[in-house]
């Protein structure tokens, strides 16, 4: 068997079912929600083929720049606390025999996987006043009667912290897992502490790593749609929340559209920047 | 001393990653229609009533129909497609490659919106097969990432021998690329449906007010109050995708899957 171009309609024939598949529900689909972004709405829902760009407009007004920098704010002060939490962890968690390190992915990947429903039920439940943490501090003498700690933004940001923690963990694994041991030996051997070595060595050897899972877990975050909405209050709400409630609730699909087309610009440029990073590291 | 404080850390970690789902579980066994924490006695009643109330049996259902047919789909996208980028040398076919990563790595909402604009054009909007192909799409990533690794980890020479004895691209796929890469695709299918099973805005948007998959009908039911059931459907699904994922762990090279490889050259 040689690799070599295809040639024949034959050989081409494999790459036509999933080619077909991509472009028909995704690359037009896409293309679609770019038409939208510049039609003309007509009250009651429905909206015909125009070119206005009166919905890009409307991120001028002093609410959309509200939501628009809360969402950014949010995003980035959760991809810096989950990868802050997440890079030592994972540096660890690497260096575990592979069966303590298996049983950690699974569990990792089960939370990982969880609907966003679910997070968000889970961790009200947690911080309600009938079966949350403040009764275990009633228990123990510190408080004096059980409270409910959610919707607050606190519970937003654990919420989405523990949401993006599993992603970040994942996301740092492959480097930090084939970062070469001798590295670190070599720091040790010359007399650093475990502590200095990781600081000194590990961290400045990893930057660009690092710098790349802030941008992916920022991405991450930019993406949470219904946390907002189950564990923060209205104000708390996200771009991705908004364009959820335009599309469904208001009925306004233009306005959502053009949200979406300018999230996808920021995010793939944010992407774009992280590609960058990672590819740095391995030259 | 250090440790002992990285255990600690770890621990510590794990409880918190833990805590949410350990009292959702307790809320579960509540006998009365109440979310407390410890439990005030102990039921198994709503974990029954997921498979006796006819709303919540029919969502299951409807999940895992959609979670199984989506990720069937999606390997059947996947597949043909790694094959082809590993078979032939073409740089072209790299594009589709990126075309099905897209979608996993953009804000979900942003793919919830294109299939809202697609379906609604084309005038199947709330068709309950349209949220199989959406949700195909939108993790066919996962299955196209576990089979590059699969036809990446197949030793070309064994293929050299096979095509040097006068196997035919046909036999040499059936008898010798197959069973190597067998392991990746279940792996891959097996990520596309935990994740199928958990999506709620994709399936939302796109026909949200026909069918009720779990996750519409537990973000559906928290508007009228929380109850226990709710609880024991999030313990069922966590059970559910952790035995999945067991099973990857038990039968792959997790690690290996997750990007721990040591490169050769």
């Amino acid at each position: 068997m040689i690799r070599r171009a295809p040639r024949s309609l034959g050989e081409h024939a494999p790459i036509l079912f999933p080619a077909l598949m991509l472009v028909v529900f995704f690359v037009i689909p896409f293309g679609l929600m770019i038409a939208v972004s510049v039609a003309r709405r007509i009250p009651g829902g429905f909206y015909e083929p125009d070119l206005v760009l009166a919905n890009y407009e409307r991120f001028l007004s002093a609410f959309f720049g509200g939501v628009l920098s809360f969402s950014l704010e949010l995003a980035a002060l959760v991809a810096v606390v989950a990868v802050g939490i997440g890079f030592p962890f994972t540096y660890r968690l690497a260096r575990l025999p592979r069966a303590a390190q298996v049983r950690w992915l699974v569990f990792l990947l089960s939370i990982l996987s969880l609907s966003e429903v679910i997070i968000g039920f889970a961790w009200s439940t947690l911080l309600s006043r009938t079966a949350g943490i403040t009764n275990l501090l009633v228990a123990v003498g510190l408080m004096a009667e059980p409270q409910s700690l959610s919707p607050s933004f606190g519970a937003l940001l654990a919420g989405m912290v523990y949401q993006a923690f599993p992603y970040t963990v994942l996301v740092l694994y492959p480097a930090l897992a084939r970062l070469d041991p001798a590295l670190v030996e070599a720091s040790r051997t010359l007399g650093a502490s475990p502590l200095k070595a990781f600081f000194t060595v590990v961290v400045p050897a990893q930057r660009n790593t690092i710098v790349a899972t802030l941008i992916m877990a920022f991405v991450f975050a930019l993406g949470s749609y219904l946390l907002p909405q189950l564990l923060g209050r209205p104000q708390h709400w996200t771009l991705s929340v908004l364009i959820t409630d335009q599309a469904i609730y208001q009925s306004n699909m233009p306005f959502a559209a053009a949200m979406a087309v300018f999230l996808v610009l920021v995010s793939l440029a944010l992407v774009g920047l992280s590609l960058l990073f990672g590819r740095k590291e391995e030259a | 001393m250090l440790r002992w404080l990285n255990s600690l850390m770890a621990g510590l970690i794990g409880l918190i990653l833990a805590a949410p789902i350990l009292v959702v579980a307790g809320v579960s066994l509540n006998a009365k229609r109440s979310l407390d924490f410890p439990p005030k006695g102990l039921s198994p009643a709503w974990y029954a009533e997921i498979f006796t109330d006819p709303g919540w049996r029919g969502a299951l259902v409807a999940s895992l129909v959609v979670a199984a047919s989506s990720a069937a789909l999606a390997v059947a996208i996947a597949f043909p497609l790694a094959w082809f980028i590993w078979r032939w040398r073409a740089p072209w076919a790299r594009a589709f490659e990126v075309l099905g990563m897209a979608p996993f790595i953009l804000p979900p909402v942003i793919t919830a919106l294109g299939f809202l604009s697609f379906w609604s054009t084309f005038g199947q909007y709330g068709e309950p097969w349209t949220v199989v192909v959406s949700h195909a799409v939108f993790f066919v990533t996962l299955p196209l990432v576990t089979l590059s690794l699969g036809f990446g980890a197949v030793d070309r020479s064994f293929v050299e021998a096979a095509s040097t004895m006068g196997a035919d691209d046909r036999t040499v796929l059936r008898t010798v690329v197959m069973p190597l890469v067998r392991p990746y695709m279940i792996s891959g299918f097996a990520f596309a449906f935990v994740l199928s099973l958990n999506e709620y805005i994709v399936a939302y948007m796109v026909a949200g007010f026909t069918l009720e998959t779990l996750p519409i009908k537990i973000f559906n039911a928290l508007r009228y109050g929380y109850t226990p059931t709710m609880a024991a459907v999030t313990v069922l699904f966590v059970l559910l995708t952790a035995a999945v994922f067991g099973l990857i762990a038990r039968f792959g090279d997790l690690p290996r899957l997750l990007g721990a490889w040591i490169k050769a050259d």
